[in-house]
């Protein structure tokens, strides 16, 4: 979808927050309808019809897909200034109240809730400088349901890759049905141990049917989707064949003492949505390569 | 799907068979984390708790909600939360309240399964994420106890009608769906 200018970023913003809440990329609807057809288990083949039901009635009636609207996660890439964390604070405030959303930020020690999805440290954003002529603006929205399943572990070396796929398939398995799968599992090799878990977490704004490009690590997606997919664990895990709708790999250089890995689940509503902002126009899609 | 209506008796709950998928009509009531947490604490110290509990079917669940122009509020997404959040104040909570029912997401303790079994409990999943069909299956808010812990944190009555798919995942007699998967995935031996 391509919008002429002028449109003021918070209002592209709030665009990008009701396209995520209210439509599952299609990607995702691509996994799951496929999914669906070759599920044997017929409770697990019931769990993916009521999915894709409710995805199709979210659309329609344009709510969001889940009550869990969780915390929405912007990564702002290319061109920008200050002033745009403003505009994403508003868009968040008038989302909320507008879409709705449900007000999910709480202060971690006295757990109060201010109903606007702000607070200390809130929204949270990612800002990726470059020397580009756009501004792009992507958001995750991220539940507790997944993000309370993240885990980092600071392997040996000597662990070495056998150390990491166990590590990720131990993580997956032992989530078990609480980050409503089939998910989505985003995985950091190597980097520092915040930017191990920032990986992690970035990788699943990768739509599922982008090609990695380094054969190594697209070899290791595929063979971590097969081992999950063959563990029978299930949507909701409930027991089934489909166990993951894909497994996204990213990777930086890391200390000669370290191999750090990181899990990021995101379930199957992996709710992404991002928009490029250039002089004469805004392009919307699902998801984007960080 | 078989249609099932609450409030249950003990010998309704007992008759569950585990895997079987119902579809619910009648009373439920919302709780999670901040529920659990007030309402055991209010027992511990002599204050009244609500008595839309006893023998409910307890709905881990924290909606979005939409007030209406009359002043009533209506959901506009309820999926089922993570039950596991509450496994520590689940068992007691069950025994308190004598709760029949839970309807949940990724199956709980095997603590609470024991209670389940000693009062005659089942645990339902409900479709994680499938919020908006959900929310079409309830009426809306026949009232609200506890609004100060906020929307999701709440405790929202609720009518539901033919709420489901529904799985007995946790039946009365101590037996889990999730165990059973668990335990295959252990046999399958696929840690790498």
């Amino acid at each position: 979808m391509v919008v002429k200018l002028p449109e003021p970023v918070k209002n592209v913003v709030e665009n990008i927050i009701r396209l995520a809440n209210t439509k599952l990329p299609a990607d995702i609807v691509w996994a799951l309808e496929a999914a669906a057809g070759w599920e044997t288990n017929p409770a697990a083949a019931a769990q993916l019809g009521a999915i894709l039901e409710n995805v199709k009635k979210a659309e329609v009636l344009a709510r969001p897909m889940c009550q869990d609207t969780g915390i929405p996660i912007f990564w702002v890439r290319g061109r920008f200034d200050h002033s745009i964390a403003d505009d994403i604070a508003r868009a968040v405030r008038e989302s909320t109240e507008g879409i709705p959303m449900r007000p999910n930020t709480v202060d971690p020690i006295s757990r109060r809730n201010n109903g606007d999805n702000l607070g200390e440290g809130m929204p949270c954003i990612h800002y990726i400088p470059t020397a580009d002529d756009f501004t792009e603006v992507s958001v995750l929205l991220k539940g507790a349901g997944t993000e309370n399943m993240t885990r980092l572990r600071m392997l040996d070396p000597a662990d070495g890759m056998e150390g990491v796929k166990r590590f990720v398939v131990d993580s997956v398995l032992e989530a078990g049905g609480r980050p409503c799968p089939p998910s989505i599992v985003g995985v950091g090799i190597g980097g520092t141990s915040d930017d191990c878990v920032a990986m992690a977490k970035r990788a699943l704004m990768e739509p599922l049917d982008f090609m990695e490009p380094e054969r190594g690590i697209s070899d290791l997606e595929e063979e971590l989707f097969v081992r999950l997919n063959s563990s029978g664990l299930g949507p909701m895990g409930l027991g089934g064949d489909t166990t993951v709708l894909g497994v996204k790999v990213r990777k930086a250089a890391c200390h000669t003492a370290s191999l750090p890995v990181a899990v990021n689940i995101g379930c199957w509503a992996t709710r992404r949505a991002s928009a490029r902002i250039t002089d004469s126009d805004v392009v919307y899609s699902q998801g984007a390569r960080l | 799907m078989r249609a099932v209506r609450c409030p249950f008796s003990e010998a309704d709950v007992r008759a569950m068979k585990l895997g079987e998928v119902v579809a619910l009509s009648g009373p439920v009531v919302s709780g999670r984390d901040e529920v659990h947490i007030r309402a055991l604490k209010y027992i511990d110290e002599g204050k009244p708790v609500p008595n839309c509990l006893e023998g409910a079917v307890l709905f881990h669940c924290g909606p979005i909600m939409r007030r209406l122009d009359g002043g009533s509020w209506s959901p506009i997404a309820a999926g089922p939360t993570t039950s596991a959040r509450m496994n520590s104040l689940e068992p007691r909570f069950i025994r308190e309240f004598g709760i029949r029912a839970i309807i949940g997401k990724g199956g709980m303790s095997q603590e609470v399964v024991d209670a389940m079994r000693v009062v005659g409990c089942v645990y339902l999943a409900a479709t994680g994420g499938a919020a908006v069909s959900l929310a079409e299956q309830l009426s809306n808010a026949s009232g609200v106890e506890w609004e100060d812990l906020g929307m999701a944190e709440a405790m929202w009555k609720f009518e539901a009608s033919n709420l489901g798919p529904l799985v007995v995942a946790i039946d009365a007699g101590g037996n889990s769906l999730y165990e059973e998967v668990r335990k295959k995935l252990r046999h399958g031996g696929f840690t790498a």
